[in-house]
């Protein structure tokens, strides 16, 4: 492991990026060692993404530096980046579905035989010999399309492996994988670093950082706040340092007397992907749907919501039957669905916060058929503001928000139109924690107004946390129902795997 | 829950004082596209006026309008569908064969009243052929409606053959293209505004309208907020259609002539009217207005090259080419903007 005065690998010196009036990074300076694994940590909208995209040449900094070897680096674009050595891995992958493992990991740099021709084996053997570094199993003769995305991370890593990347950047990673499936990924880690490679990585998950990483750095809004190595910290100092206060309690569920019953699902099915789910949910209630990814739990929410079509079962809401695949009559009955993909599904990115923010209740907001500006505006306002939104303009584009706030505006949108029942599809994945505290907070206070709530959750500390019951689903089959009580960490990953009788 | 407001948020901009509102305003109309299509606009007229003979006369002033007319009414319709992300290319030919339906239906002996009735209806059905294709069957309305261009003039041959039916009343014939008073404006162009401003409220001023730019620009995410991306998408297909058959009305009783060859390639007019009054290709961004001064921009160009005496095909060249400068423009416009932006950050 480097030492200290040793040169790093990367440094970047005092950077400084703005976006018109705000300032995204103002300041921020750590050095990469190679053979170590460092750490970025800081809430959403804290800088960590800009930082990221400045080392992969989308951003150059207004100010500072970015150094190699202690010398300086300019990098005006990804292709300066990837010369340099600079590789990174995003959460979601972007590879070509129709080609093969190895043709993804050698675009635009096949190697090349007689008249010019790809070299198909020769390909084949490198990428063979790279997955052999990385000590991991995958066919480079298969298509990209149906690849998981921990395999698809890992054709990633293997195709920044065929460049020599010295510096390999993780930008939330580990935010769709499973645990077998993350423990994987660090081992890959480990081995570059074994190899003298550096590694930037990327999380929100404290329990990751702590296992993988030598160092942490700690930013908040935008400016360096600590870098320190692992072990001289706690996972409450860290949380400290990234919220600038203390987090007392972070699932802070009322207790409430459940009343009647408001969400009714019998026997929901759906060929190969569910089958006889089967629940309730009372006023005032908090149901989480636990399980691993995979498992079925959102094709569930989205089959009751509409989005889906259903072969078999009935949604009832308030004793009345839900017509299936229609949104808008569930919207109509009192349903509300946070899904799971803030993106892609849960926001329009180009259009504006305000548009976002009234785009599910636009009939509401017109009067005689018509919209005036004015009360979009003013109902834009007023539920950004109880959500405490933070954004310049609401003019402007949603996709210009952080994550967490993103978050917001799609839980404005939806508890704008007041419904019954609010369920939520990971309703606080990739987003910073004192927002995600700000997200239980606000869960538990509209049980505790009567909302019934369904939480789909990987989380396991959220599930136990939030939920008054706990359904565990596995391989869309529901296991196991268990009570708060008897909620525990063993109980639902053993329900989760499917190793039924074993617990609860 | 109350440690930052957005109020107490540092970084949220100070209320501008008026004098620098008004500058923003400014600013922001001079960064509309529509709002240079009308300078344009304004410009091609004047410059014409004064430089092309018979241009600025009252004469030429309706045939203008009337040969735009047609371009306009598909252009409504077209607009909502392109800020959709969709597109249709049968206006055309639905417009031919709701012509030659027409021609053949007076043969037959039916009345006028009834005939206008029957061809709106039959375009609105050819655009239901459209709707189910497209959202039924979930297939790319680019491939679609090329498929129902070729079929629907391929069945306007069928219905009508290379014959003419010109012996249409004249009374209704010549309403097609009498005037308003004593103005040189055609009473044609009082239905295409009556259903501009139809249009218009529809798309700027509806749920339905607002619903048409969120799936535009992500069909997944307003689905999600209950918007139902394919009934909106079949209706917008339907009325396409519907409008073609209007405007195969009047083109039929404005040249006295119903054939199966009418309106050949107009719907390569109507999409360059539409690109260049603003609407994006790629759907989710678009004006009525835009549109409109599009329409206008491309037939007072069309007109006064014509009275200037440049051949027919070199007309088909600007048109193309005014297509592919309004997609292009935008996006260099975009590059060059982040491009300065860049240079100043690195100046400051």
């Amino acid at each position: 492991m480097a030492g200290d005065d040793a040169v790093p690998l990367l440094a970047v010196r005092d950077v400084t990026k703005s976006f018109g009036a705000v300032a995204a990074v103002a300041g921020v300076s750590f050095a990469l060692h190679g053979g170590e694994a460092h750490a970025l940590v800081g809430e959403n909208g804290a800088g960590k993404s800009t930082i990221v995209k400045m080392l992969a040449g989308v951003h150059r900094p207004d100010s500072g530096a970015i150094e190699m070897d202690g010398a300086p680096l300019v990098l005006g674009s990804p292709a300066d980046a990837r010369a340099a050595g600079i590789a990174i891995i995003y959460q979601e992958p972007t590879l070509f579905p129709d080609l093969s493992v190895a043709e993804n990991i050698f675009m635009g740099r096949q190697p090349l035989g007689r008249l010019r021709r790809i070299d198909k084996a020769a390909m084949k053997a490198e990428a063979e010999e790279l997955f052999g570094r990385l000590g991991v199993h995958l066919d480079p003769d298969r298509p990209a399309r149906g690849l998981s995305i921990a395999d698809q991370q890992l054709v990633e890593i293997a195709k920044a492996l065929s460049v020599d990347a010295r510096v390999l950047v993780m930008d939330e990673p580990t935010a769709a994988l499973s645990g077998v499936e993350v423990e994987r990924l660090f081992a890959v880690a480990r081995t570059l670093c074994a190899q003298g490679a550096a590694v930037l990585f990327i999380s929100h998950r404290f329990d990751e950082v702590f296992s993988l990483c030598e160092r942490i750095t700690v930013m908040r809004d935008g400016r360096w706040v600590s870098t320190d190595p692992t072990a001289d910290l706690t996972v409450d100092q860290v949380v400290r340092r990234m919220v600038g206060r203390d987090v007392s309690a972070l699932f802070p569920k009322e207790e409430v007397e459940p009343g009647e019953v408001v969400l009714d699902v019998r026997g929901l099915t759906r060929h190969g992907v569910f089958s006889d789910v089967t629940f309730s949910v009372r006023r005032g209630e908090i149901v989480a749907l636990a399980g691993l990814v995979g498992a079925g739990r959102s094709e569930v929410v989205r089959a009751i919501f509409g989005i889906d079509r259903l072969d078999e079962g009935e949604v009832h809401v308030d004793g009345e039957r839900l017509p299936a695949g229609s949104p808008a009559a569930a919207m109509n009955a009192g349903l509300a669905l946070v899904p799971e993909d803030r993106r892609q599904q849960g926001l329009v990115m180009e259009l504006s916060i305000e548009r976002n923010a009234t785009l599910t209740r636009l009939g509401a907001l017109a009067r005689v058929g018509l919209l005036s500006g004015r009360a979009e505006r003013r109902a834009a306002r007023e539920w950004t503001k109880r959500l405490q939104v933070k954004y310049g303009l609401l003019a402007d584009a949603v996709g210009t928000l952080s994550g967490g706030n993103q978050q917001k505006v799609v839980l404005a949108k939806w508890l704008a139109t007041e419904p019954k029942v609010l369920i939520v599809d990971e309703p606080t994945r990739g987003i910073d924690v004192g927002t995600k505290a700000e997200v239980h907070r606000l869960m538990s206070r509209l049980a505790g107004q009567g909302m019934a709530v369904v939480m789909v959750s990987s989380e396991l500390p959220e599930v136990l946390g939030m939920a008054d019951r706990v359904l565990v689903m596995h391989e869309g089959r529901v296991t196991a129902e268990l009570s708060r009580a008897e909620a525990n960490e063993e109980t639902v990953m053993f329900a989760a795997t499917g190793q039924n009788g074993t617990a609860a | 829950m109350a440690h930052d407001t957005l109020y107490a948020h540092p970084e949220a901009p100070a209320p501008e004082p008026g004098a620098r509102r008004a500058g923003a305003l400014w600013r922001a109309l001079f960064t509309r596209w529509d709002t240079w299509v009308v300078i344009v606009l304004a410009v091609v007229v004047v410059g014409a006026g004064a430089s092309v003979d018979g241009f600025a006369g009252p004469r030429n002033t309706q045939f203008l309008l009337m040969d735009i007319v047609a371009i306009a009414l598909i252009a409504l319709p077209m607009t909502l569908i392109v800020i959709t992300g969709e597109i249709d290319l049968s206006v055309a030919s639905t417009l031919g064969l709701c012509s030659a339906v027409m021609g053949q239906l007076w043969v037959a002996g039916l009345p006028l009243e009834l005939i206008v009735v029957l061809v709106v209806v039959l375009g609105a059905v050819l655009g239901v052929v459209n709707g189910v294709f497209v959202t039924k069957f979930g297939l790319p309305s680019l491939a679609v409606t090329i498929g129902t261009l070729a079929a629907y003039r391929g069945l306007s041959f069928v219905v009508l053959g290379d014959q003419a039916v010109a012996d249409f009343p004249r009374q209704w014939t010549d309403a097609a293209s009498s005037t308003i008073g004593g103005s040189p404006v055609p009473w044609s162009v009082l239905i295409a505004v009556v259903l501009a401003v139809a249009f218009a409220v529809v798309l700027h001023w509806t749920p339905f309208g607002r619903s048409l730019y969120a799936m535009g620009n992500n069909a997944e995410a307003a689905t999600f907020a209950g918007v139902s991306v394919n009934r909106a998408k079949f209706w917008l297909f339907v009325a396409s259609g519907a409008v073609a058959g209007l405007a195969g009305v009047y083109w039929t009783l404005r040249y006295a002539s119903a054939r199966a060859d009418n309106g050949s390639g107009l719907e390569l007019a109507v999409v360059a009217a539409v690109l260049l009054g603003g609407v994006s290709i790629f759907g989710g961004r678009g004006t009525l207005l835009g549109v409109l001064a599009g329409v206008l921009l491309l037939g007072s160009l069309r007109n006064a090259l014509q009275l200037a005496d440049v051949p027919a095909d070199t007309l088909n060249v600007v048109t193309g080419a005014l297509l592919i400068t309004s997609v292009v423009v935008p996006n260099v416009v975009g590059m060059a903007r982040s491009w300065l932006r860049q240079r100043r950050h690195q100046r400051g």
